[in-house]
């Protein structure tokens, strides 16, 4: 796969490292029933996971509950996480997390894994997902620790 | 902190506000209060029915494009900068006046465009996160969103002050961090769609009394 660099990129990689999630084209991805099952990149790491669920890139706290963390502060928008793994497969995790819309066109949830059908996105984020492959797998790994 | 005057920053800006309302400025050499006397009278009421549209240019303004228009036409002097000191005093001076009075906005022929644009950007999913307006404050309004509480996102008690800009600032700045938050592009204040949005949700609010000026975390 040819990773396609756009020009102005150069110039946000002296800026801020590019971020986390380059952009460019996204793994592609099979969707079999409501999930995701073969993984988008290397194993997950479940301690990375934790951070970035509890980061301001990803921003789940905003919206979720996830006791576990020991968070002081979350969101109640959306139902909470705790023990999400007794309910859901990995691979459905996955799924959730890389573009919940194709199972709830109106949720609220964003789709963290997605460049295409959005609008007035602000230049810095522009043809970026919100989490780069690996940040994915590695939530999921930690969202799995939720028993 | 809102209701007491004594302790609401944002009365700061009223008094500045009145102060301005009494200053000569430009080639005229008049004030405001040379043409509209005291603004207890005259400025009664009239936020409650902006933004509204100028019959003379046939642009849809709000109070402080209002009062900008008066420095050219009338006082023949230069407008002042969205969010400046002067022109946050002067709005909050002038919206104050109406403190208590339901808002009263009428969709008609001559402003129904605006109304319509703004009633699309507001149910519109937009930026990174792909949230629209509505699904915060029309379907999330009570719960946290982390330790906010979202509100239903009315502009009836505009200029605020706000704690944590530790600063008065406009409906069109709130609009800017709510655009933000989303990662979507940012307008500048002052801008006709913010304008639209405005005359939006000054119509949702109808019926609602003014609060200027608000007080805000
Ligand atoms: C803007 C709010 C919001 C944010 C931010 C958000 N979510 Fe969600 N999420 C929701 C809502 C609402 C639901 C409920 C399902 C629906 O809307 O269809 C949900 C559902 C889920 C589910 C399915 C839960 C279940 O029990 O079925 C998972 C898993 C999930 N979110 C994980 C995450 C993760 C991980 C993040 C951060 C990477 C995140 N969410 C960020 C709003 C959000
Ligand atoms: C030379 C007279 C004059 C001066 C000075 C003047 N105005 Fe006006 N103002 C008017 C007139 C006339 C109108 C009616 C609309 C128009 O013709 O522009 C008006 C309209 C307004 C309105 C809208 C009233 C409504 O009912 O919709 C506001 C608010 C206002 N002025 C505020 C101000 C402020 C604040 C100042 C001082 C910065 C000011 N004006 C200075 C003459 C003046
Ligand atoms: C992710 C959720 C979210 C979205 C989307 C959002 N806002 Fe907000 N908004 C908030 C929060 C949180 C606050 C601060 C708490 C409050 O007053 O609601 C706020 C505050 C406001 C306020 C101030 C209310 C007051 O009483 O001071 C207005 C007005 C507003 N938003 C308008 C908008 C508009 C217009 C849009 C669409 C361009 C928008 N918001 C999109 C979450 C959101």
């Amino acid at each position: 796969m040819r990773v396609r660099v756009p020009v102005w990129c150069a110039w946000f990689v002296v800026m801020t490292g590019c971020a986390a999630a380059p952009p460019g084209p996204l793994v592609s991805y099979r969707i079999e029933s409501d999930a995701i099952n073969q993984p988008l990149a290397a194993p997950g790491d479940a301690a990375r996971g934790r951070d970035v669920l509890m980061g301001r890139e990803s921003n789940c706290l905003l919206c979720h509950a996830v006791p576990e963390t020991g968070a002081r502060f979350m969101g109640n928008i959306a139902p909470s996480l705790s023990g999400v793994a007794g309910r859901l497969s990995e691979g459905q995790l996955r799924l959730r997390i890389v573009d919940l819309a194709r199972l709830n066109r109106d949720t609220v949830m964003p789709s963290y894994y997605r460049t295409e059908g959005l609008s007035r996105v602000a230049p810095a984020y522009r043809g970026k997902p919100i989490l780069s492959a690996q940040q994915i797998e590695d939530v999921v790994a930690y969202l799995r620790t939720l028993q | 902190m809102q209701s007491d005057d004594f302790s609401n920053p944002g009365m700061l800006w009223v008094a500045r506000g009145e102060k301005l309302w009494m200053t000569p400025a430009g080639g005229s050499g008049k004030s405001c209060a040379t043409c509209h006397t005291e603004a207890s009278q005259g400025m009664k009421g009239v936020a409650t029915r902006y933004p509204a549209m100028d019959p003379g240019s046939a642009r849809l303004v709000n109070i402080e494009g209002r009062i900008n228009l008066c420095r050219a036409r009338h006082q023949q002097v230069e407008a002042f900068q969205y969010e400046s000191e002067e022109l946050l005093a002067l709005t909050a001076y002038v919206a104050h006046q109406s403190r208590g009075m339901p808002v009263k906005i009428e969709i008609d022929a001559q402003n129904r465009r605006h109304f319509d644009r703004g009633r699309d950007l507001y149910n519109r999913r937009i930026g990174q996160m792909n949230l629209s307006c509505a699904q915060c404050h029309d379907q999330n309004w009570g719960k946290k969103l982390l330790t906010d509480t979202i509100s239903q996102g009315h502009g009836n008690a505009y200029p605020i002050y706000r704690l944590e800009w530790q600063n008065a600032g406009s409906l069109h700045r709130r609009f800017r961090n709510c655009l933000y938050g989303v990662r979507a592009e940012l307008l500048p204040a002052g801008s006709a769609e913010f304008l639209d949005l405005e005359l939006f949700l000054a119509w949702r609010a109808r019926g609602l009394p003014l609060e200027t000026p608000g007080v805000r975390r």
